[in-house]
C-alpha cells in the first residue's frame, strides 16, 4: 500500500507526486468510460445493442466529464483521504445515475419485454470508485465505531439507492419488479438457510469441540469425519441429501411429520449444517487448546472446578477464535445456499438456476447481487465484532 | 502449619519427590532451592493436590489435605505460580477478586479487599483496578498476581519463582516488601527459588533439594555454616560463604559505642553491607545512624567466628551431620 513517487523533475516535484492505487482506480475508470455502459435489448434473450456513456443519456457527455474528472482528481498523492473518499462517493452516485437514467430514457414506453441492462463499462466505473472508496477508508483507519457507522451508512446508502426509484427501469430491477413477492420469500428462505444451519452447527459443534477438547483421546476421530465430510464437493454433498433424507421420510415412521424430505429447503439445511461443523468444531478445539497453560494453571490453582475454569477463563478466552469459525460459516453459507435452489430448497439460488436455465444474465444478476450483498455484511460486521473482542482481552502477550 | 510427612512422587517409574518430609511451622518462611529439575515445583504442587501424591501426607494445620475436595483446598491456600498466570480477559479488580468470588463474599465486602491488597502492593485503586494485565509492567503483573493469591487471606501461601521475572533491584524490594507482608499477616509461606541469596534473605529455613530428595532443611545460618553434603556445599558456592552469613545480621547487632567519621550505614542495614561501605570508602570504622560505630575488626570477627563453627563440624565428621539432617526434617 506504498505510494510511489513519480517526479518529473528530480527531487523538488512532491507536488507532482501521483498515487499509486490511484493509478490503478483511474486505468480501471478509463477502460470502464471506453466500454459500452449499458445493453439495450428487445427482450431479455437477446444481446441487443451496446450505448456508451456519452450517447447513453441526455448529458451524457457531462457525466463522462465528470467521472473522468474524479478519477483525475484522485490521482496525486498528497490528497487528503478524506477527498479521496468523497470523489469516490461522487463517482458512485453519477455512475449509479447515469444507468438509472439511461434506464429510465432507453426504456420505450408500455413494453414489458425490452431490457436496459448494465454493462461492462457500468461494471468497471463501479468497481473502480468502490475501491477507491474501500482504499481511502482503509488509509483513514477509523476506530471500531466508526466502523460501525460506515457500514451502517453503506447499508443505507444501498437501501436509498433502490428505494427512491431511480433504477426502477434498469433491467435487474424490471426483474424484481415482476417478482416482489418471491423475492421476499427468498430472502427469508435464504436468511433461514445459512443463519439456521449456523445455529444448528453451534449447538452441536460447541459440545462436540469441548468434548473433542476434555477428552483427547476422541480428537483424532472426530476431527477425520468431519474433515471427510468437508472434502465432498458441495454439489455432491447436496445431491446426496436427496436420497439419503428421502429414504429417512419414506421408512422410518413419524420423520415425515417432522419436516424430513429428500427434496426441499430440509436436505439443504441438512447439507449446509455439515459443512459448517467443522470449522465450528475445531476452532473450538483451537481456542480452548491455545489458552496459555499458566492461566489454566492458576484457575485450577487458585480453586476452581472444572467446569468453572471451562466457563469462566478457557471459553471466554477460546471467544474470538469461535467468532472467527462463526464469521466463516456465515460467509461460506450464505454463498452455498445458492445450490439449495437446485434442489428445491428456495433463496437466491432459485433466481440464478431459474436465469441460467432461460440464458437470462438478468435473473442471474438478481440471485447473486443480493447474495454477494448479504455476505459482505455479514463478513464485515463479524470482523468488527471479532475485533472488538480480542481487543477486549488478550491483546498483548 | 504445613506438615509434610514422606512425600512421594513417581512419574515412569522415577521417583521425582521421594520420601520428603519436613514441617513449616505457623507464620514461617521455608525456601525451597535445588538445581533444575530436582522436584521443587513437584513439591510445592503437591501441597495443594495440583499434583496428587504417589505415597505420603501433608497436613494443613489440623486438616489432613488428601480428606477435602481439591477445589475447596485450593481456595484455603494461596498460590502465585511463576510468570504469575494472571487471566488476560479480566481486570486487575476482577483477577484480585478471583477466590473471594468463588467463596461468595458479598460484593461490598470484596470490593473492600481488593481496595485494601492493592494499597498493601503499592498499586493505586484508582488508576490499577480497571486495568487489564497486558497494560502492566512485568513487576506489575507480578505483584497482582501474589495479591491475587492473598485475595481470600489464605493461612498457607505457595510461591513458584515468583520473582523470577524481576531486574535485581526490583526484586530486592519485592522481597523486602514480601517479608514485610508476609509478617504483618503471619502467613505460613513456602516459595521456591533458584537463588541462594534469595533463600537466605527470605527464609526461616532453607529446603535443599536434589534428584528429589530432601537433602537439608534448617535455617539459613545452618545451612551456610553446617552444608549436610558436598552437593549443598556447591549450591551456596564456597566463595560466596562468608558475605551470605555476613548479609544473615543486622548492623544494630554488633553496634558498639564511640564515634568515627564517614557516611552513616542504617542499623537496619546487614553486615554485608556494611563491610562493602568501609571497604569502599577506606575506613575501618564507619557511623550507624541514630548513634554508635560499626567497625571492620567486629565485622571480621563475625565472619571468624562463623567459619570456626563451620570447620568444627566440618572435623566432627559424618555423624553429626546425619542426625542433623534428620532433626531438622522432624
Ligand atoms: N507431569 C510430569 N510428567 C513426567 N515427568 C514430570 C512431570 N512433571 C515433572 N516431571 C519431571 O519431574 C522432575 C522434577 O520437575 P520439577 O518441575 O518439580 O522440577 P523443579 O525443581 O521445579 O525444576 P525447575 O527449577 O527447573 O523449575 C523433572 O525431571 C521433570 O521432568
Ligand atoms: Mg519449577
Amino acid at each position: 500500500m506504498t505510494d510511489l513517487q513519480i517526479s518529473a523533475t528530480g527531487g523538488t516535484a512532491g507536488r507532482f507526486a501521483l498515487s499509486r492505487t490511484g493509478l490503478l482506480f483511474a486505468a480501471l475508470g478509463a477502460a470502464g468510460l471506453a466500454l459500452p455502459l449499458v445493453q439495450f435489448k428487445p427482450n431479455r434473450i437477446v444481446l441487443g445493442d451496446a450505448l456508451w456513456l456519452p450517447g447513453a443519456l441526455p448529458f451524457g457527455w457531462l457525466a463522462a466529464a465528470l467521472i473522468a474528472c474524479a478519477l483525475f482528481a484522485a490521482l496525486p498523492q498528497r490528497l487528503s483521504h478524506g477527498l479521496r473518499l468523497a470523489l469516490a462517493v461522487a463517482g458512485l452516485v453519477i455512475t449509479l445515475a447515469s444507468l438509472g437514467l439511461a434506464a429510465k430514457g432507453l426504456m420505450p414506453e408500455g413494453n414489458r419485454m425490452a431490457r436496459v441492462a448494465p454493462a461492462a463499462g457500468f461494471w468497471l466505473l463501479f468497481l473502480a470508485f468502490a475501491l477507491m472508496a474501500a482504499d481511502a477508508l482503509a488509509r483513514m483507519r477509523p476506530g471500531l465505531k466508526t466502523r460501525w457507522a460506515v457500514l451502517a451508512g453503506g447499508i443505507l446508502l444501498v437501501g436509498l439507492a433502490l428505494g427512491s426509484g431511480l433504477l426502477d427501469q434498469t433491467s435487474v430491477m424490471v426483474e424484481y419488479a415482476a417478482r416482489a413477492d418471491l423475492f421476499g420469500r427468498s430472502l427469508r428462505q435464504h436468511l433461514l438457510l445459512a443463519f439456521g444451519s449456523l445455529g444448528m452447527a453451534l449447538v452441536v459443534g460447541l459440545p462436540l469441540g469441548i468434548l473433542a477438547f476434555q477428552v483427547p483421546a476422541l480428537r483424532r476421530a472426530v476431527l477425520s469425519v468431519l474433515n471427510l465430510l468437508q472434502t465432498i464437493p458441495s454439489l455432491a454433498l447436496f445431491g446426496i441429501m436427496i436420497p439419503l433424507f428421502g429414504w429417512v421420510a419414506a421408512n422410518i415412521p413419524g420423520a415425515a411429520q417432522l419436516g424430513v424430505a429428500g427434496i426441499g429447503i430440509f436436505p439443504a439445511l441438512m447439507a449446509l449444517f455439515f459443512y459448517s461443523l467443522l470449522p465450528v468444531v475445531s476452532n473450538t478445539l483451537v481456542g480452548l487448546t491455545s489458552v496459555a497453560p499458566e492461566v489454566r494453571d492458576a484457575a485450577f490453582g487458585l480453586g476452581m472446578t472444572r467446569g468453572q475454569v471451562l466457563a469462566r477463563v478457557q471459553l471466554p478466552l477460546a471467544l474470538p477464535v469461535v467468532l472467527a469459525a462463526v464469521r466463516i460459516v456465515l460467509v461460506q453459507n450464505i454463498g452455498l445456499a445458492v445450490i439449495a435452489g437446485l434442489i428445491g430448497g428456495g433463496g437466491f439460488g432459485t433466481f440464478v438456476f431459474q436465469g441460467l436455465n432461460q440464458t437470462a444474465m438478468d435473473l442471474i444478476l438478481l440471485g447473486a447481487l443480493p447474495t454477494i450483498f448479504l455476505a459482505l455484511i455479514a463478513g464485515i460486521a463479524l470482523d468488527l465484532s471479532v475485533e472488538a473482542l480480542s481487543r477486549r482481552g488478550r491483546s498483548a502477550p | 502449619m504445613i506438615r509434610i510427612e514422606n512425600l512421594t512422587r513417581i512419574y515412569d517409574r522415577t521417583p521425582v519427590v521421594n520420601d520428603v518430609s519436613l514441617t513449616v511451622g505457623a507464620g514461617q518462611i521455608a525456601a525451597l532451592v535445588g538445581t533444575s529439575g530436582s522436584g521443587k515445583t513437584t513439591l510445592l504442587r503437591m501441597i495443594n493436590r495440583l499434583v496428587e501424591p504417589t505415597s505420603g501426607r501433608i497436613w494443613i494445620g489440623e486438616t489432613d489435605a488428601a480428606t477435602i475436595a481439591p477445589h475447596l483446598l485450593r481456595r484455603r491456600i494461596g498460590y502465585a505460580i511463576q510468570g504469575h498466570g494472571l487471566f488476560p480477559h479480566r481486570t486487575v479488580g476482577q483477577n484480585i477478586a478471583t477466590v473471594p468470588r468463588l467463596l461468595g463474599w458479598s460484593a461490598p465486602e470484596i470490593a473492600a479487599r481488593v481496595e485494601e491488597l492493592l494499597h498493601l502492593f503499592q498499586l493505586d485503586p484508582a488508576q490499577f483496578r480497571d486495568r487489564m494485565p497486558h497494560e502492566l509492567s512485568g513487576g506489575q503483573q507480578q505483584r497482582v498476581g501474589v495479591a491475587r493469591a492473598l485475595a481470600a487471606r489464605p493461612e498457607v501461601l505457595l510461591m513458584d519463582e515468583p520473582f523470577g521475572a524481576l531486574d535485581p533491584v526490583i526484586r530486592a524490594r519485592a522481597q523486602g516488601d514480601l517479608r514485610e507482608i508476609q509478617r504483618r499477616l503471619g502467613t505460613t509461606l513456602v516459595i521456591v527459588t533458584h537463588d541462594m541469596e534469595e533463600a537466605v534473605t527470605l527464609g526461616d529455613r532453607i529446603a535443599v533439594m536434589d534428584k528429589g530428595r530432601l537433602l537439608q532443611y534448617g535455617p539459613p545460618a545452618e545451612i551456610l555454616t553446617r552444608p549436610a553434603t558436598d552437593f549443598v556445599q556447591a549450591l551456596i558456592g564456597t566463595g560466596e560463604r562468608p558475605f551470605r552469613l555476613l548479609s544473615l545480621t543486622r548492623v544494630a547487632d554488633i553496634r558498639e559505642d564511640g564515634t568515627c567519621d564517614g557516611p552513616a550505614v542504617s542499623p537496619e542495614s546487614s553486615l554485608r553491607d556494611a563491610l562493602a561501605a568501609c571497604l569502599w570508602h577506606g575506613r575501618d570504622c564507619l557511623p550507624v545512624e541514630g548513634g554508635g560505630i560499626v567497625t571492620l575488626t567486629a565485622l571480621r570477627a563475625r565472619a571468624e567466628g562463623a567459619r570456626a563453627e563451620a570447620m568444627a563440624t566440618a572435623g566432627e565428621g559424618a555423624q553429626s551431620k546425619a542426625p542433623q539432617t534428620g532433626g531438622a526434617a522432624q
